[in-house]
């Protein structure tokens, strides 16, 4: 990697603070090293106590691990973030039109911005979702859309993740934890709040309720304690007071959904779902999923009941449909997007694929289904014999990868075992979309830090930790 | 309320119930096992306890004989044990944790605490740690979940259910632990008979009624005045009356359509302990009565799970 990377705080030029740092790291530079380790303890001490901790697949069962947290936030000025913002708009508003259209029309498929045969033969192209209008034509209630910064200083969307995205709740507990440590730091920052974010999605999945419906009831469908994910089920339905529910709970009849209660069945009308389309309804989809409820599909297509994320947005957030999004903000919108994609090569074009096989030992390779950073190849990080493998397998599929530029992602400093060093960070804001409503995104989002010197990869089941972000108001 | 959760609520309480009725039972034996020519007592009354709790075969599974320390490690912090202390705490955070979201978060705190506590000091295991703290420790645990479970919980169904709980297991722990001395407490020839004053101090204190017992009496511990204190006594929080006082007004607190015959039953267990008198118990015979007790309780249980926490299949 030539390039350098940009650092979230300090100036390359002369290692000053940039502005949005500057009151902060004078504050830093004046704490003693042991009150910055003692707070640290006690902010793992605290996320146990809680039971703030992710299960990890393959792992002893009941194994509950902390997702580490660093205590130097990740900080975004005001101006910074109003562009971030308004191009998530743009893009998410974008994708809910895109999907939209898949499901009814197919305009960008006929209008040949988008090959037909990459939609349809998609293994996420749900062919039950064609010609059903869902409550509002939102589709993507929830997105977790993926920002890195590039050695330009420029934010780009490395990912949009559509269909259960998580993190949201350490959003959340992270900022919790940081007013508990330093309380003296929010005194002297104007710090865009984040706690009304189970407010505004309360208020989103209320107003996709099936019409007619005056009171909905809302509830949160989650695979269970086992999943990874499930503080963050049971952490959300507390805040926005609604069920925590799993599938066994719910039941259909007479095209309708209800759970069971110990009342008698109590009627449901939208379900926020945290399990993949691939389980729902072991009727329509996998037929061994236990996690599902049977007859679903069926009060769905109904218009008996809302699912959100709805079924089949994954069309949208496949890597292999990513590179056109920039083509569905024109074609949709008629607007240049604000925020740009990382150039990607599609390696099922044969220009493209040479390319890539000529350039392996510098770039990004990835597979067009994996995600939480398994199935990929990070070239200049790579083995000889880790890169001859995955030529391998790009020579014999080759449409089921595309490839990236190695980015610089930006760094910012963080607390490793030697005191602080930059290290590599990205940024998940959360975008919600409803009926009637603008789309809204509550300042800032998840940053996650890859914890490995030189580390480009922050998902927490490889490493990552996470940071508070703070939107700075003045 | 979700049925699910009601359950998982349900089980919650009576896990940790359960954990603190062990720590009393090896507390008093503990205690007694310091006491200087305890021994032939000693091991008679643990044997009645762990039949009466159907500790002995598992017991049997991993020791040849019955020794005291092993038996309070055993019931303590074994791991393989679903019945241990250790393994209760478990349980009850498990059950906790699938429905964190309906408890307080203070309520969620204290079992998730009070386990990652109890994990540590089972890895330190035996002699490590002093078992009279450790009961000690577990006995404060459970206070501290009951006093947060009031003092916090909304006074909705999901409180409803974790009473019934609490209330279903004291009362089948305390009437094991007097089937446990049963043969004491016949007290059919000898009414004013003093026994054992070990085998007595076992059971008031396993039932934190020793000082209780000295306070509404002011006599000599007698085995009919102990049975009508545990067992008839209103204002005894351990006694089969009281806790089918509070199962019974629980439950109609929550009722539902199909409930009125499990309402019936609960209400018939505590009239019945209400209105009748030692002297018929007597009559009838105490481990008899106890029988039936129990039976009438376990029924009580299963229905409570029919009606509200397991539903009928959906047509």
């Amino acid at each position: 990697m030539a390039t350098t990377a940009y650092d979230e705080m300090y100036l390359a030029k002369d290692g000053g603070a940039r502005t949005q740092y500057r009151r902060y790291s004078e504050w830093l530079a004046i704490q003693p090293a042991d009150r910055l380790a003692q707070k640290r303890a006690e902010a793992d001490a605290l996320f146990h106590r809680v039971g703030i901790t992710f299960a990890v697949y393959g792992q002893e069962e009941g194994a509950e691990r902390l997702i580490p947290f660093d205590i130097v936030p990740r900080v975004l000025p005001l101006d910074e973030w109003n562009r971030l913002e308004a191009g998530l708009k743009q893009r998410v508003s974008a994708l809910n039109a895109f999907i939209h259209d898949i499901y009814h029309d197919q305009q960008i498929l006929k209008a040949g911005v988008i090959p037909a045969e990459q939609v349809l033969c998609n293994s996420q192209y749900r062919p039950e979702m064609q010609g059903i209008d869902v409550q509002g034509g939102i589709y993507a209630h929830i997105a977790g859309i993926d920002i890195v910064r590039d050695d330009a200083g420029e934010f780009r969307v490395l990912e949009d993740n559509l269909r259960v995205p998580s993190g949201v709740s350490y959003m959340l507990e992270n900022r919790k934890m940081m007013m508990r440590l330093f309380p003296e730091l929010f005194s002297e920052h104007r710090i865009a709040p984040v706690d009304h974010y189970p407010d505004v999605l309360l208020d989103n999945l209320r107003s996709v309720a099936p019409t007619g419906v005056a009171d909905p009831t809302v509830v949160l469908l989650t695979a269970g304690a086992h999943n990874s994910a499930y503080f963050e089920h049971a952490f959300l339905a507390q805040q926005m007071g609604i069920e925590l529910v799993e599938g066994q709970d719910l039941f259909v009849r007479d095209e309708a959904v209800f759970m069971r209660t110990t009342q008698g069945p109590q009627r449901v009308d939208v379900i926020y779902r945290r399990i993949d389309d691939d389980f729902l309804d072991p009727l329509v989809f996998r037929p061994d999923s236990m996690l599902g409820i049977p007859g679903l599909l069926t009060a769905y297509r109904a218009g008996r009941v809302t699912i959100a994320n709805a079924i089949g947005t994954g069309v949208a957030d496949d890597k292999s449909i990513y590179p056109y999004v920039p083509e569905m903000i024109r074609f949709y919108l008629g607007q240049a997007p604000i925020i740009g994609n990382v150039h990607t090569w599609m390696l099922r074009r044969a220009e493209d694929l040479a390319y890539v096989l000529a350039h392996l030992p510098e770039l990004v390779v990835k597979e067009v289904h994996g995600a939480g950073g398994y199935g990929m190849l990070i070239g200049p990080a790579a083995s000889k014999a880790e890169i001859e493998r995955f030529r391998h397998q790009i020579i014999a599929t080759p449409e089921r990868y595309i490839a990236q530029p190695t980015l610089a992602l930006s760094t910012c400093p963080t607390f490793a075992a030697a005191g602080l060093a930059p290290r590599h960070i990205d940024l998940r804001p959360f975008v919600l979309s409803g009926r009637g409503r603008e789309v809204t995104i509550v300042p800032g989002g998840l940053t996650r830090v890859a914890l490995t010197e030189g580390s480009l990869v922050v998902n927490s089941s490889q490493g990552g930790g996470t940071k508070d972000t703070w939107v700075l108001e003045d | 309320m979700l049925s699910r959760t009601a359950d998982h609520l349900y089980w919650m309480s009576r896990y940790i119930e359960r954990a603190e009725s062990l720590a009393r039972l090896v507390d008093a034996h503990y205690r007694m096992s310091l006491l200087p020519h305890s021994g032939d007592t000693l091991s008679e009354s643990l044997q009645a306890t762990m039949t009466a709790l159907h500790i002995t075969e598992a017991y049997a599974a991993k020791h040849e004989r019955i020794e005291p320390r092993a038996v309070f490690e055993f019931v303590s912090l074994d791991r393989d044990y679903s019945g241990s202390i250790l393994s209760c705490l478990r349980a009850a955070r498990e059950n906790a944790r699938a429905v964190r979201g309906s408890l307080t978060s203070e309520l969620w705190v204290t079992l998730n605490s009070t386990w990652l506590d109890a994990r540590v000091l089972a890895v330190r295991g035996l002699p490590n740690v002093d078992i009279g703290q450790f009961v000690e420790w577990v006995k404060e645990r459970s206070h501290l979940t009951r006093g947060v479970t009031i003092g916090t919980m909304l006074r909705d169904e999901a409180f409803h259910f974790t009473r019934i709980g609490t209330f279903l297991e004291r009362a089948d722990s305390t009437a094991r632990i007097l089937t446990a001395h049963q043969n004491d407490l016949e007290p059919g020839a000898d009414a004013t008979s003093v026994p054992d004053p070990y085998q007595w101090s076992v059971l008031l204190r396993a039932l934190s009624a020793f000082e209780v017992y000295r306070r509404v009496y002011r006599d000599v511990i007698t085995p009919f005045k102990v049975a009508q204190l545990l067992i008839l006594r209103d204002d005894m929080p351990r006694s089969l009356l009281r806790c089918c006082k509070e199962v019974y007004s629980n439950l109609r607190s929550v009722a539902n359509e199909q409930s009125a015959e499990t309402e019936r039953r609960a209400g018939e267990m505590h009239a019945k302990l209400h209105f009748t008198r030692m002297e018929e118990i007597t009559a009838q015979g105490v481990p008899e009565f106890l029988e039936g007790f129990l039976a009438r309780l376990r029924d009580l249980g299963d229905r409570v799970a029919h009606d509200f926490l397991v539903p009928p299949a959906e047509a």
